[in-house]
């Protein structure tokens, strides 16, 4: 049985139709990456799978439906969703918002899951009393990770975690998603632009177009896929 | 033909209006004439605080003290130096104020004057944007009593002034009892035609805007400051001349006639009458009148309620009117029209702006 | 929305305590010495000039204000987290103490205060669920209608059950007055003063140091992200109704003794009030508190040493500093620059 399972998802932002029925499937312990151009309906899908824009069509998780609850809900049942300019605190102290990540649903642990997330960002102990506005964009990132790994996650859903990063920042914090996946079993869906990054890191891949699904396959399959190439990865 | 037929809607509507205003004396007594005389005043009153809620979208709770500064104005002009004198005040002599006028004439240096400091009042404040305006406003309902009775030597403090009620001109044959209705509602109506040829001009169209989407009209042209305040100038100048029209037609005028609640339930009338609609306005003043006095003496009922009652119905009818009907009666007239007109309802046709 | 990265860090490790200790150090010491100025200006202008009188009202202004600061902070309180300025507030206040002066008719002072608090929270958290709610997502404009209603409806309401005449409210401080440095100090004073800010730093310390005021300062922050995390949003928003209620029911009972019980008790103290949010800055908790203190102390020192102002023009008077300090500084003394929302 998959994890996150998508069948025929629509959805619109009032007048405007952002997905076209799009489907797709995430396994336990698998790195999906869902690529494509800017308005493909990427961060619509992610949005979408946390009941965050009116939807039509059948989301299930761990066999679960979960298509138009609240965000709150798939936050609750284990979906840890890591949003498009990250969804910080910015007035609240780094060790703040690392400790919002153990609020929702389940509770108790965070000691033990905050000693973990320190260990991949040893800055993270040094600077726990400081705004999170004051951080730079990779550590802003770093943090958001950090913060959904404290709430122990079933899957963890990043939007475009390159955005606007240095190509070592990514390069580094990619790096730490697959060590998560491969160390701790975390299933991962993966919104990315960035193709060549993510397609690196991930185990199956799906290139959104206009609010659909256009190709699917593993990421080997994808990265000598000959349009993927063209248009995505830029070869 | 349809389409001829609702354009005329609305200027068949005035003149339907128009008639019954001016039969209406025929089946009244004095009593209810001074009730429908005081309508008009509070249409006045609320066409313009639509002008500045409904069509440029930012509230004051500060009109009530507008209408004050009308009917001080008002009454200081028609009593004139002498007529301060009978009253041992020793108005400073930079103040300009004559022999004392022809009551009718006061209304419109009134409303001139009235929006002249809405103007200025609204430079700064506007400036500070929407938090700081509501604050503004309502800090000027509760000051302007507190200035009235400090500065007594020209207002007459909490005395007040009393006016002498004007004799009928043009030798007619009408009591001024009738002479004061007809010309509140005249004043209305003219007023009514400007307010409508102002909120369908170029002037409507961008407080609309404005209202819309500030950031939105800025880029498309239009300076949202300037047009703000202006649309604060105007309403005041509305107020004014209902302080005006009301210090005439109750020969009295005194700083608790103008206490803050008659700011807050102006804010609330325009809001259930219909904001965004002209004819909002007249739905609004009935209630302002007619409310109070049936909620504490309810028709089917035959008690009395506190005289607080008002207020309550009020309240509620506020919180009801924003979570159900946001139009108001107005738009909720228009829908039903709608609904008529095409055979079916549509819900929240385009009358409700605000939501 | 992405935070923006400053180039420079901080990497002084300061506490947010210890920060926000020096921050409150430093603002009494700033204002410490502006009075002493103001106090040397005032003995070449003031002939009948005395230090111990100055220093009386002083505090009296800030028991005052103390007062301004509960209620500011209430306002502040609701605007963070439901971005409306609340104008009920002050009736909402008012509609409580009536309810505490009628507890205090069966039972004592404490034991009623209490209760009232406990009232004032359950009615606040149900206004927001049943009221505010329903048009949460409407423009500004229609959520501010809905409270100005609210205001209408509670001042009638509180007329109506405990009719419109003036009331005499209980004080549990005695009525005489102590010497502390040579300045004569009423109980009353002190005693107000003592309950707003032990209120007040209850307030901070529940917001500081719990994991539930963790959290609805992240709902203040982001509520979209907070329900990415879990976070039931509807109950924060409501539990911080219900704290500005509690906020306000404490205002209103440390007022009624000196301005007598009626309807519109805190109508004047919520305009003050809304001053002293405005002045700290509209978005600032400790702005309110500073403002509310600032505006308390301020009026006392004019209404007594200006003769044109004296006991009737304060609140004009109040507004028009509250102006200029408006059109050199828009967000106010600890505000955030405002950004317009697109």
């Amino acid at each position: 049985m998959p994890l996150l399972e998508l069948k025929d998802v629509h959805a619109r932002y009032g007048p405007i139709r952002a997905l076209h029925g799009v489907s797709l499937r995430v396994d336990e312990g698998e790195v999906v990456a869902l690529l494509g151009a800017n308005g493909a309906g990427k961060t619509t899908t992610l949005r979408a799978i946390s009941s965050m824009t009116r939807t039509s069509g059948e989301i299930a998780f761990a066999g679960r439906g979960i298509a138009r609850r609240s965000p709150e809900f798939a936050a609750r049942l284990g979906i840890a969703h890591v949003p498009e300019g990250r969804g910080l605190f910015p007035e609240l102290t780094v060790w703040e918002n690392l400790r919002m990540g153990a609020v929702g649903g389940r509770r108790g642990g965070f000691e033990q899951e905050a000693k973990r997330v320190i260990g991949y960002f040893p800055w993270i102990d040094r600077r726990r009393d400081q705004p999170a506005a004051t951080l730079s964009g990779g550590e802003q990132q770093m943090l958001a990770l950090g913060r959904a790994l404290v709430s122990r996650p079933r899957l963890l859903m990043l939007d475009e975690p390159s955005l606007g990063l240095a190509p070592t920042v990514v390069r580094e914090l990619f790096a730490i998603v697959q060590r998560l996946n491969e160390d701790g079993g975390l299933t991962v869906l993966v919104v990315e632009q960035n193709a060549t990054v993510a397609l690196d890191v991930s185990s199956r891949a799906y290139v959104l177009e206009v609010g659909k699904v256009a190709v699917e396959g593993t990421s080997d399959e994808l990265q000598r896929h000959e349009g993927v190439r063209k248009s995505y990865l830029g070869y | 033909m349809r389409r001829y037929l609702s354009v005329a809607v609305g200027p068949l509507l005035f003149v339907a209006a128009a008639a019954v205003v001016a039969l209406l004396p025929r089946f009244m007594g004095e009593f209810r004439l001074l009730e429908f005389t005081l309508v008009a005043i509070y249409v006045i009153a609320l066409l313009g605080l639509n002008i500045l809620t409904g069509y440029s979208g930012q509230i004051s709770l500060g009109h009530g003290a507008f209408v004050g500064v009308g009917a001080y104005v008002a009454a200081l002009l028609s009593l004139g130096r002498p007529g301060l004198e009978l009253y041992m005040l020793d108005p400073p002599s930079w103040i300009p104020i004559g022999n004392g006028m022809t009551p009718v004439f006061t209304i419109p240096i009134a409303a001139l004057v009235t929006g002249v400091i809405g103007f200025l009042i609204g430079i700064p404040a506007l400036r500070l944007g929407g938090v700081s305006l509501a604050l503004a406003t309502l800090a000027l309902a509760v000051s302007f009593p507190i200035l009235m009775k400090r500065f007594s030597e020209v207002t007459g403090g909490g005395g007040g002034l009393n006016l002498n009620l004007p004799e009928t001109p043009f030798g007619w044959d009408i009591s001024t009892r009738h002479w004061l209705y007809y010309e509140a509602w005249v004043t209305a109506g003219i007023l009514f035609l400007a307010a409508w040829l102002l909120v369908r001009g170029r002037i409507g169209r961008a407080w609309r805007a404005i209202r819309d989407g500030e950031v939105a009209a800025t880029s498309s042209g239009v300076n949202p400051a300037l047009y703000k305040t202006f649309a604060f100038g105007v309403s005041s100048a509305y107020a004014g001349a209902a302080g005006a029209l009301f210090a005439i037609e109750t020969a009295y005028v005194n700083p608790d006639t103008f206490p803050v609640s008659l700011s807050i339930l102006l804010l609330a009338s325009a809001v259930i009458g219909g904001l965004g609609s002209l004819a909002g306005a007249l739905f609004g003043a009935l209630l302002y009148e007619f409310l109070p006095i049936y909620s504490q003496e309810p028709p089917i009922f035959s008690f009395h309620f506190a005289d607080q009652a008002p207020s309550v119905v009020f309240g509620v009818f506020l919180i009801v009117i924003m979570l159900l009907l946001p139009g108001g009666v107005a738009g909720l007239l228009r829908t039903l029209a709608g609904a008529v007109r095409t055979g079916r309802f549509r819900r929240r046709s385009e009358t409700s702006e605000l939501a | 929305m992405a935070v923006p990265a400053r180039a420079q860090r901080l990497e002084l490790n300061v506490g947010p305590v210890l920060r926000s200790l020096v921050l409150g150090v430093g603002f009494v010491v700033g204002a410490v010495a502006l009075l002493v100025l103001l106090g040397l200006v005032l003995t070449q202008t003031e002939t009948a000039f005395s230090w111990s009188g100055y220093a009386q009202q002083i505090v009296s202004g800030l028991s005052q204000g103390a007062i301004f600061a509960s209620l500011a902070l209430a306002l502040v309180l609701i605007y963070r987290t439901t971005d409306v300025l609340n104008f009920a507030q002050g009736e909402m206040a008012t509609f409580t103490t009536f309810i505490a002066w009628s507890l205090m008719h069966h039972v004592s002072y404490w034991p009623a205060f209490a209760l009232t608090l406990v009232i004032a929270f359950i009615g606040g958290a149900a206004i927001e669920r049943i009221i505010i709610r329903p048009v949460e997502h409407r423009p500004e404009i229609v959520i501010v209608i809905v409270t100005i209603g609210l205001l209408i409806a509670l001042n009638g309401l509180s007329g109506w059950i405990w009719n419109p005449e003036v009331k005499a409210f209980d004080s549990p401080f005695p009525n005489g007055t102590t010497e502390i440095a040579g300045v004569v100090i009423s109980y009353q004073d002190l005693g107000v003063l003592g309950v707003c800010l032990a209120t007040v730093l209850l307030l901070w310390a529940f917001f500081r140091f719990t994991t539930l005021g963790l959290v609805m300062r992240a709902v203040a922050n982001s509520q979209d992200a907070s329900r990415l995390l879990g976070v039931r949003v509807g109950w924060m928003l409501a539990l911080g109704w219900g704290l500005a209620a509690v906020l306000g029911a404490v205002a209103g009972m440390m007022a009624a003794p000196s301005q007598f019980l009626d309807p519109n008790l805190m109508l004047v103290i919520l305009i003050y009030s809304f001053a002293a949010a405005v002045l700290g800055g509209i978005d600032s908790p400790i702005g309110a508190v500073a403002g509310g203190l600032i505006l308390g102390v301020l009026i006392n020192i004019l209404g007594t040493y200006v003769d044109f102002i004296g006991g009737e023009l304060r609140l004009p008077a109040a507004l028009v500093v509250l102006l200029i300090v408006l059109l050199i500084r828009p967000q106010g003394l600890f505000g955030h620059k405002v950004v317009r929302r697109v």
